[in-house]
C-alpha cells in the first residue's frame, strides 16, 4: 500500500508539468503555429520565475516557504513564457517564417540566456532559489497526521496533501478551465477554426492574425507555467538551462493525445506512471524479483508510447492549417 | 505529358533561383544576428562592470585567432565540424522531403554504438593496415545501426501513420537508453586514469581514425589537434548528398515529395517508399557523424551518464541545416561558421563575458534566418505573379497553348512551403 501511495504521488508529480505544457502546446497548434519551441519556453519562463523568486527570498527569507510566493511565481513565470513565445509568433504570423527554424531558434535561444545571464548575476549556471514550497507534513497537526497515517481514507489524504505542491492545484484548475473555455467559450472557437480553415475564418470576419497570437501567447504562458512547476517539483526549485527534454515529451504527449485535452491529460498520466514505475521498480516486490536493468523501466514509457500510437488506427486530429502562414491574398 | 513537363520547369526555376538568394539571405541574418548580439553585450556591460561590449565583438570576428596557438584553435574547429555536418545534411534531406528529422541525435548514438563496439573490441595495435580495415568496418557497422534506427521512424510514419516527431523523440530516448546498458557490463570501460564511467579511446586498440598529418599541421608545440581524416569525409559527402538530390530521379522524388506530396502522388511518385528511404538515408548520415566522431583518438564516449542527456551534436545539426537552407553544400559553409563562433565563444572571458554569449548570437541568427525564406517566397511569388499575367494576358489575345491552371498549383507550392 504504502509503495503505492508514493507511484500515485510520484507519477503525479510527474505528470503534472507534463499535461499543461501539452495543453500550451495544443494552444498554439489549435490556433494553427506549430509550438515547437515549447522547451524553450519551458526553461525561459522556469528561469524567470526562479530569478523573481530567489531576489524576493534573498529580501526576505522568511518567505522561502511562503504558498503566496509560489503563487507569485507562477503567475510571473506564466507572464514570462507567454511574452518568450512572443518571438515564435512573430516570426511564424507576421514574418511568415519556417515554423520549426523559429521554434529551433528559441530552443536555442533559452538555454544560452539562462546560462548567460545566470553567470552574470550569480556566477552560475543556475539558478538556485532555495525556496521550499513543499506542503510538508511536519506543517499538519498531530491529528492530522494520524488521521493520514492510520486510518482507511489516510492514503487518499497522503496523495492530496503529502509531498505535494499547490502547483498541482494551480495546474489541475488551469487544465480544466482552459479546455472547457478553448471549446465552448466563443473565443476559443474562433481560436480553433483559425486552426482548420484560416480563410473561412476571415471570411466571416474573425481576425485571424489576433486569434494565432491569442493562442500562441496562451500556449507559451501555458509552457512557463509548467516549467515553473516542474523545477518546484522535481528540481528543488532551482533553474537550469535544460528541463530534460519534458517540452518535447509534451509536444509527443500532445500527440499522442490527438490534440484532445482528455486525452492528453490521459496520456500524461499514463507516461508519468510508466516512468515512475522505472525509477521505483527496486521497491516494488513484484518487480524487484525480475531483476531487470533499470534501463529495460526506462524504455518502456517510449516503447509504449509507440506501440499504442501503432495499434489505433483513428483519425488524426491534427489541425488542418497547422504550420502554414495565413496569407490573405492567397485563395 | 503537357502539365507535367510544366510541373517540372516550375520546379527546377525555384530551386535554381532559390541557392543563391538564400546564400545571400544567410550573409544578411549574419550580420544582423551579430549586431543584435554586440546590443546584447552592450546591456551586459551594464551588468555586469569590468567587460567591454566592443572587445566582446571583436572576438567573435576574430574567432580562433584569440588563442595562443591559432594553428591548433582552427585545427579543433575543423575537427567539431565534421559531426555537426553529417547531422546537418541528416536534418537537410529529412528537410527537403518534407520531413522534421529530430530524431538525429538517436540515430547519432546509434552509429556511436556500431562503430565503438567494432573499433573498442578487435585489437589490432601494431598492425596499421588491419587498423583502417577494421576502421572502416566500424563505420560501416554504425552506418548501418544508424540507417535502421532511422528507417524505424519511416516505417512508423509511412506504414502505421506515427508523426514523425512523436516517433523519433521516443526513437532517441530508447536509443539513449539501449547504449548504456549495452556498455554497462562490457570490458571496454576506461578503469584508469581516475576515470569513472568512459570507454576505452580508440588509439588503445589501433582502430583510430588517420589523421592524414593533418593532426601535426594544425598543432601546438608537441600537442597535435583532433583533425583527422573526418573532414574530408565530410566534405565528401556533403557533395555527394547534393548530387543525389539534385542530379539523381531518386533525389528529385523526393524533393518532390517535400514540395508538395498531392502533386509528387498525382506524377506517380511512391511516397511510402520514398520517406522510408529517405529516412534510412538521414539515419546512415546522421550515425557516421557518430562513427566519425567518436572514432578519434582523442575522443572518449562516456556510456554512463549517455541515457540522462542526448547528444548535443544531434541537435546541433538544426541550426546548421537550417542556417544553410538545407543546401548540402551551403552546410559546409553553415557549419564552419557555427564552429568558429563557437570557438570565439571559449575566449570571451578574456573580455569579461561568458562563452554562452555565442549561442545567443547563433540562436539569433537562426531565427533571423526563418524570416529570409518569407522574402525569397515573396521575390519569386511577384515574379510568378508576373508571369501568369502574361500567359493570362496571351491567352486573351487567342493563344490557347497552356492552360494557366498549372501556374496556380506550381504558386500553391511554393506559398505552403
Amino acid at each position: 500500500m504504502d509503495t503505492f501511495v508514493i507511484l500515485i504521488q510520484y507519477t503525479i508529480l510527474y505528470a503534472i508539468p507534463l499535461m499543461i505544457v501539452a495543453l500550451g502546446g495544443l494552444f498554439s497548434e489549435r490556433s494553427g503555429i506549430i509550438n515547437l519551441a515549447l522547451e524553450g519556453e519551458m526553461i525561459f519562463g522556469a528561469f524567470i520565475g526562479a530569478l523573481v523568486t530567489k531576489l524576493i527570498i534573498a529580501a526576505n527569507p522568511q518567505l522561502a516557504t511562503s504558498q503566496w510566493l509560489l503563487i507569485l511565481g507562477v503567475i510571473i513565470s506564466g507572464l514570462s513564457g507567454g511574452a518568450f513565445s512572443l518571438l515564435l509568433s512573430f516570426s511564424a504570423i507576421r514574418a511568415k517564417a519556417d515554423q520549426t527554424i523559429g521554434g529551433t531558434a528559441l530552443n536555442l535561444l533559452a538555454p544560452a540566456i539562462v546560462c548567460t545571464f545566470g553567470l552574470i548575476l550569480f556566477n552560475s549556471e543556475k539558478v538556485i532559489t532555495g525556496a521550499r514550497f513543499v506542503i510538508i507534513s511536519s506543517q499538519y497537526s498531530e491529528a492530522m497526521q494520524n488521521a493520514m497515517f492510520n486510518s482507511w481514507f489516510g492514503p487518499i489524504l497522503r496523495i492530496m496533501f503529502d509531498r505535494l505542491y499547490l502547483t498541482t492545484y494551480i495546474v489541475i484548475f488551469l487544465f480544466i478551465a482552459l479546455s472547457i473555455w478553448l471549446y465552448k467559450s466563443k473565443t476559443g472557437t474562433h481560436i480553433r477554426a483559425c486552426g482548420e480553415h484560416p480563410s473561412a475564418c476571415d471570411s466571416v470576419g474573425i481576425n485571424v492574425v489576433k486569434m494565432r497570437y491569442l493562442g500562441t501567447t496562451i500556449g507559451g504562458a501555458l509552457a512557463g507555467i509548467g516549467g515553473y512547476a516542474y523545477i518546484v517539483a522535481c528540481c528543488a526549485a532551482t533553474a537550469e538551462s535544460s528541463v530534460a527534454g519534458l517540452g518535447f515529451f509534451a509536444l509527443a504527449i500532445m500527440i499522442f493525445g490527438n490534440w484532445n485535452p482528455i486525452l492528453i491529460a490521459l496520456g500524461a498520466l499514463l507516461f508519468g506512471f510508466l516512468k515512475c514505475i522505472g525509477v521505483l521498480s527496486s521497491q516494488i516486490s513484484f518487480l524487484s524479483t525480475l531483476n531487470l536493468p533499470m534501463y529495460f523501466y526506462n524504455i518502456i514509457p517510449y516503447f509504449i508510447v509507440l506501440v499504442v500510437l501503432m495499434l489505433s488506427k483513428r483519425k488524426s486530429g491534427v489541425p488542418k492549417a497547422e504550420g502554414i502562414p495565413y496569407d490573405k491574398g492567397a485563395r | 505529358m503537357l502539365k507535367e513537363s510544366k510541373f517540372t520547369e516550375g520546379f527546377k526555376k525555384a530551386v535554381t533561383k532559390h541557392s543563391t538568394k538564400s546564400l545571400l539571405a544567410s550573409i544578411i541574418s549574419i550580420i544582423v544576428g551579430l549586431i543584435i548580439g554586440f546590443i546584447f553585450m552592450l546591456v551586459a556591460s551594464i551588468l555586469k562592470p569590468g567587460s567591454s561590449a566592443l572587445g566582446g565583438i571583436g572576438i567573435l570576428l576574430t574567432g580562433p585567432f584569440n588563442g595562443l596557438n591559432p594553428k591548433y584553435e582552427i585545427g579543433n574547429l575543423i575537427f567539431y565540424m565534421v559531426p555537426i555536418i553529417f547531422t546537418g545534411l541528416s536534418i537537410a534531406i529529412a528537410y527537403k522531403t518534407g520531413l522534421f528529422n529530430i530524431g538525429a541525435p538517436g540515430q547519432f548514438l546509434m552509429g556511436t554504438m556500431g562503430s565503438l563496439l567494432v573499433a573498442l573490441s578487435i585489437d589490432t595495435t601494431g598492425n596499421r593496415f588491419l587498423g583502417i580495415l577494421v576502421w572502416i568496418l566500424a563505420i560501416i557497422v554504425g552506418m548501418l545501426l544508424g540507417m535502421f534506427w532511422g528507417s524505424l521512424v519511416g516505417m512508423l510514419k509511412a506504414l502505421f501513420g506515427l508523426n514523425e516527431v512523436i516517433a523519433s523523440i521516443m526513437l532517441n530516448w530508447i536509443a539513449a537508453n539501449i547504449i548504456t546498458w549495452v556498455f554497462k557490463d562490457s570490458p571496454l570501460h576506461n578503469i584508469g586514469e581516475g576515470k569513472d564511467g568512459y570507454l576505452i579511446k580508440t588509439s588503445l586498440t589501433g582502430n583510430f581514425s588517420p589523421t592524414l598529418g593533418l593532426g601535426k599541421l594544425f598543432s601546438s608545440g608537441n600537442i597535435s589537434s583532433y583533425i583527422d581524416i573526418g573532414i574530408v569525409i565530410a566534405i565528401v559527402f556533403c557533395v555527394l548528398t547534393w548530387i543525389f538530390m539534385n542530379k539523381t530521379t531518386l533525389g528529385y522524388e523526393m524533393k518532390a515529395c517535400g514540395l508538395n506530396k498531392e502533386s509528387a502522388k498525382y506524377a506517380g511518385i511512391n511516397e511510402k517508399k520514398n520517406i522510408i528511404l529517405c529516412m534510412a538515408f538521414s539515419g546512415a548520415l546522421a550515425a557516421i557523424g557518430g562513427a566519425l566522431y567518436h572514432l578519434n583518438a582523442g575522443i572518449e564516449f562516456k556510456w554512463q551518464s549517455a541515457y540522462q542527456t542526448l547528444p548535443p551534436w544531434g541537435f546541433n545539426g538544426i541550426p546548421v541545416a537550417f542556417l544553410a537552407n538545407c543546401n548540402p553544400l551551403g552546410i559546409i559553409l553553415s557549419s564552419m561558421f557555427i564552429r568558429y563562433l563557437s570557438t570565439s565563444g571559449a575566449f570571451l572571458p578574456m573580455v569579461g563575458f561568458n562563452q554562452y554569449f555565442a549561442d545567443i548570437i547563433i540562436a539569433i541568427i537562426i531565427y533571423l534566418a526563418g524570416f529570409t525564406r518569407y522574402f525569397i517566397g515573396r521575390i519569386d511569388k511577384r515574379i510568378r505573379d508576373m508571369e501568369l499575367a502574361r500567359l493570362l494576358e496571351k491567352e486573351k489575345n487567342g493563344l490557347k497553348s497552356d492552360p494557366p491552371n498549372d501556374n496556380v498549383i506550381v504558386m500553391e507550392e511554393e506559398g505552403k512551403k
